[in-house]
This record gives C-alpha cells, sequence and structure tokens, in this order.
C-alpha cells in the first residue's frame, strides 16, 4: 500500500510509451543470441532476418498491406522524411521543370512541417491549410484547395497535442476521385492533344498517434503512404516504419546499401523491428477496442474532476473528434509549465504541449491554429492516458492538481 | 532541467505578495507572452525598506523573481540597479539557457518600480523587446 502511494504517475504517453513486457522478451534474444546481419547469408544472418520478416508480417497486416510495402527505418521523422523527400526527390527527377502544388495541414508535427517549409523555399506552391476550432482539418477547406498541379498531400491521422483526429478516409477517398478524374480526362483527349499522363496526387498520412486506438488498413485510409514509430505504441524507440503502396515511386533518402529494397540503406536494427513488430501484435482488434473504452473512461473520470474542482480551466480537447488518450486543458491565469513543474515535484509527469516543443517559449503553433489566443495557450497541460493508467492514479491526479493551480494562481499579479 | 536552488525558490519563493501602500509598483511582461512580473517597494531614504512581487510565469520567472527581490532588499536604489542578470543566474545556480531571458524579468520590472517612483516614462519598452511585444503596462 506504501508503495502504491509513492509510486509517480506517468500521464504523458503521447510523448512515450514504456515498452511491453511481452515486446521486451520478444527482443531480447536479438542482442546477443540471434545477433547476425539479416544481410549475411550464412546462418546467423538468416536467423535474424527471420525475426525481421516475422515483424514484417506482423505490420503489414495491420496495415492491410503486402510486406513488401513496407520499409523499417528509425522512427516516424524517418520515415516521414523518406515519405515526403522520397516523393519529392522521384517527381523532381523525372520532371524537373514542372512547377508542383502541395498540401499539408497547420497543425502537423515538425517532421513534417518543416519540410514542408524548406520544399516551399525551393519554390514549391505550398498550402497549410487551417483547422477548424476542434483541430481538425475541414475536408470542405481541403477539397477547394486541390488544384490542377497538386501532387502531394501529407495530413496526420491524428494531433498529438490536442489527440484531434483527422478525416483522413475522406480525404484519402477524395484524392482516389480526383486522380480518376484527372485520368478519365486525359484519356478521353484525343491522343495528339493530350500531351503527358496527368501526375497522380500522392497521400501520406503521420499515423504515429493514431496506431493505438484507430483503424489503420491503408486501404480503408486510402493511403499511399503511412509513418509510424515503434515507441508510441508500447514498443522500443528508435524504430519506425513507413508504408510506400506498391505502385508509388519514391527515391531514397539515405544511401549506401540495398537495404529495405533500395529504399532505406543502413543495417536493419533487427531488435528494434522485431520489438515493434510484438507491439503491433499486441493491437488486435478485441485489445484496441476494450483499452479504447477503459482510457476513454478515465479520461472522461479525470475531465470531470478538473472540471469540477479547479475554475477558469478550458478543454481544448473534442471529445467527440478525438482518441481517448488525450485531455488538453488551459488553466487561465496559471503558467503551462509552473503547472508541469509542480506536478512533477509530487511525481505526476504531464507535458505542456508535445515533448519536442517544450525548448522553445513559443505557443503552441497547434493551438494557435485553432484559433486559441497565445495567453491562453500558455497556460495549457496536456494529460495522455495509456493502457496501464489506473482509476487509483486519476483520482490523485485531480486531488493533487487543485492547490497546484490555486498557488500559482494566487502568485499571479490581479 | 533546473538547479535544485531554482526549485527551492519556485516551491518556497520569498518576498512573494502585495504591499498594501506601497511607494512604488512596477510591472513588465505580458500574459501573450507567458510572463508578467509585477513589484511593490517600500523605500525610505532612498534604501528599499520592504518589497514583495506577483509573478505569473514559468518555474524560472518565479525563482527568478523570489531571488532578486532578496538579493535587493535593503539596499539603496543606486545599488539595486546594478544587481545585474549574471548575479541573479550566479545565485540561482545557473538557468538552461532557454530562459536566461527570465532573468532581465525581475531588473526591468524593478527598473519600472524605479522610474515611476522618480517620476519618469515607463522604461519597460527595452524588456520587451526580446519577447517583441507592446509592454501590458
Amino acid at each position: 500500500m506504501q508503495q502504491e502511494k509513492n509510486k509517480k504517475i506517468y500521464l504523458d504517453h503521447s510523448a512515450t510509451t514504456p515498452v511491453d513486457k511481452k515486446v521486451l522478451v520478444t527482443m531480447l534474444p536479438y542482442f546477443s543470441d540471434k545477433f547476425g546481419n539479416p544481410s549475411s547469408v550464412h546462418s546467423f544472418g538468416q536467423e535474424a532476418m527471420t525475426g525481421v520478416d516475422v515483424a514484417r508480417e506482423k505490420v503489414a497486416e495491420f496495415l492491410d498491406c503486402s510486406v513488401s510495402e513496407i520499409v523499417f527505418t528509425s522512427g516516424a521523422t524517418e520515415a516521414d522524411n523518406l515519405a515526403i523527400f522520397g516523393i519529392i526527390k522521384a517527381l523532381k527527377r523525372k520532371n524537373p521543370n514542372d512547377k508542383f502544388h502541395i498540401i499539408t495541414s497547420s497543425i502537423e508535427h515538425p517532421a513534417v512541417l518543416e519540410l514542408f517549409k524548406v520544399l516551399q523555399e525551393q519554390g514549391f506552391e505550398v498550402q497549410f491549410l487551417p483547422v477548424k476550432a476542434n483541430g481538425t482539418v475541414d475536408i470542405e477547406d481541403f477539397k477547394q484547395a486541390i488544384k490542377d498541379n497538386t501532387v502531394f498531400v501529407s495530413i496526420m491521422y491524428v494531433n498529438s497535442e490536442v489527440g484531434s483526429i483527422q478525416p483522413i478516409h475522406e480525404i484519402g477517398k477524395w484524392i482516389q476521385k480526383i486522380n480518376k478524374l484527372r485520368l478519365k480526362k486525359w484519356q478521353e483527349t484525343e491522343p495528339k492533344n493530350r500531351g503527358d499522363k496527368p501526375f497522380a496526387i500522392y497521400f501520406h498520412t503521420d499515423a504515429t498517434q493514431a496506431v493505438n486506438f484507430l483503424n489503420c488498413s491503408t486501404k480503408h485510409l486510402h493511403v499511399d503512404l503511412l509513418s509510424l514509430s515503434g515507441h508510441k505504441i508500447y514498443g522500443p524507440k528508435g524504430v519506425g516504419a513507413l508504408f510506400v503502396k506498391s505502385d508509388v515511386l519514391i527515391d531514397a533518402i539515405q544511401l549506401g546499401g540495398h537495404h529495405e529494397n533500395n529504399r532505406r540503406s543502413g543495417t536493419l536494427n533487427v531488435s528494434g523491428i522485431v520489438g515493434l513488430g510484438e507491439a503491433i501484435k499486441l493491437l488486435d482488434k478485441k485489445t484496441t477496442e476494450k483499452n479504447n473504452k477503459k482510457i476513454d473512461k478515465l479520461r472522461r473520470l479525470l475531465i470531470a474532476g478538473i472540471t469540477k474542482n479547479i475554475p477558469n480551466v478550458i478543454l481544448n480537447t473534442d471529445l467527440n473528434q478525438s482518441v481517448p488518450s488525450h485531455a488538453h486543458f488551459s488553466f487561465i491565469g496559471a503558467e503551462g509549465e509552473a503547472i508541469l513543474i509542480s506536478l512533477d515535484l509530487v511525481g505526476v509527469a504531464v507535458s505542456t504541449g508535445s515533448a519536442c516543443a517544450s525548448s522553445s517559449l513559443q505557443a503552441s503553433s497547434v493551438l494557435l491554429a485553432m484559433g486559441i489566443n497565445e495567453e491562453v495557450s500558455h497556460s495549457s497541460i496536456r494529460f495522455t492516458l495509456g493502457k496501464n493508467t489506473t482509476e487509483t492514479e486519476i483520482k490523485k491526479v485531480i486531488t493533487i492538481l487543485q492547490p497546484i493551480i490555486k498557488r500559482l494562481r494566487q502568485m499571479s499579479p490581479k | 532541467m533546473y538547479s535544485k536552488k531554482v526549485i527551492q525558490h519556485f516551491q518556497k519563493p520569498h518576498n512573494q505578495g502585495v504591499i498594501k501602500n506601497p511607494d512604488a509598483i512596477g510591472q513588465v511582461g505580458n500574459p501573450a507572452c507567458g510572463d508578467i512580473m509585477k513589484i511593490y517597494l517600500k523605500i525610505k531614504d532612498k534604501t528599499i525598506k520592504d518589497i514583495k512581487f506577483e509573478t505569473m510565469g514559468c518555474a524560472a520567472a518565479i525563482a527568478v523573481s523570489s531571488v532578486f527581490t532578496d538579493l535587493i532588499k535593503n539596499k539603496t536604489l543606486t545599488e539595486a540597479l546594478k544587481v545585474d542578470n549574471k548575479k541573479i543566474v550566479e545565485e540561482l545556480g545557473g538557468l538552461p539557457a532557454q530562459k536566461i531571458h527570465c532573468s532581465m524579468l525581475a531588473i526591468e520590472a524593478f527598473k519600472n518600480a524605479v522610474d515611476n517612483y522618480q517620476g519618469k516614462a515607463c522604461s519597460c519598452e527595452k524588456f520587451c523587446k526580446t519577447c517583441n511585444r507592446e509592454c501590458a503596462s
């Protein structure tokens, strides 16, 4: 009981998750026993390759695609880089004189947003879609944004800060429709007048924050590329994957070998890949549904407790359009980082936004894009619950938080 | 990330509160920057007899307010104006690089209070250049 009382509480599952014990056990033999280089032809290498193959099957099964469409990477950031720069590199190589239009949202992870800014500097026509107050892209805005020279779209599946779910399936379906229309128009034009075959729009989604909770069938979503990460799904850090649909041409970004079918050079992170495979295997439909329900119930308990105990609180997560893990609040009159440090000092880990943004002093660009003003966004705290979060922990956090907010507000100039 | 000293001052800040009928008040910052500090002074014979602060800001901003008010209490205004942010950072056992600017918050709030006391115009414009903001006061 004493131990339970002093145990730290982790409510930052959107930053990272603990490796599931089952995942760890599966990984361990691949460090010292099955240590071979999967590129080696001998039995040591083949033993390691078997582990990679099994993992690849698990990932492919989860994404509803074929094994040849999976590229293992060092994480979601690399997967995003490979998806975006890989597509653009191939397009530019084949069509150096074309002027392309590309679309993303204003609330992407920096691993996408910064790349689009670089492409903008390089002369691409870039459109950053706005979001609605609940942090989701409006499908109508998206439809309006498409132009004749649009060739690439990247929209995240779930936003890491507020947990909002983007309409990926709807966007994917619309892109498919546009691609068919472009082709039909071309086919109906007389061969001497129609010029080159029209460009298709390729659709990438960063699904890093979605994998734990949502259907990631690439066929259902109608995506051409999808990034994911191991450590957000109770797997290890330093490993991720990119789904690349078989008919999509990408050029490698990292050169120096022929791994991953020439799409990503570098000796495979065998134990990491094995761990990623096992972590994804644990996300079967039934388990996911069960966990989603449990986490959502605890999240609602947390929200009810906080809003009941503490005045002047704004909930920035739309409960009807978010993954069950997220509860993002603004505590008016108290500064976010001061709340975070106060909670950390009593053993509760939360975040002021995304962990990647925590060293910058700027207000969160995601919250600003949602129309939340800077003052309110500086007062923000993100709670992200996980599959091991308990009711006792949530109740404790509700009790602990109230005097912390009160103290910080009392210190503020009136 | 933070030194023990910063955490101590953040948890139990010194001189936190309000002075009724102060001789001078200074305020800098802007809620949009995430930091506001208000400083209250009791001055007698050009000496700071009492000082209190109210701060809305991060742990560093609160610790800076606490340690700075300690440093200048019972000093003459001339002496107190010589206390620079290096001294504050040193007293706190260091600050993370991206938090160094917080040490300016207290100094500028104090300068603002002294200017108000001496009937000069607000000098807080200078501080607010650090975050490119119009001053709220």
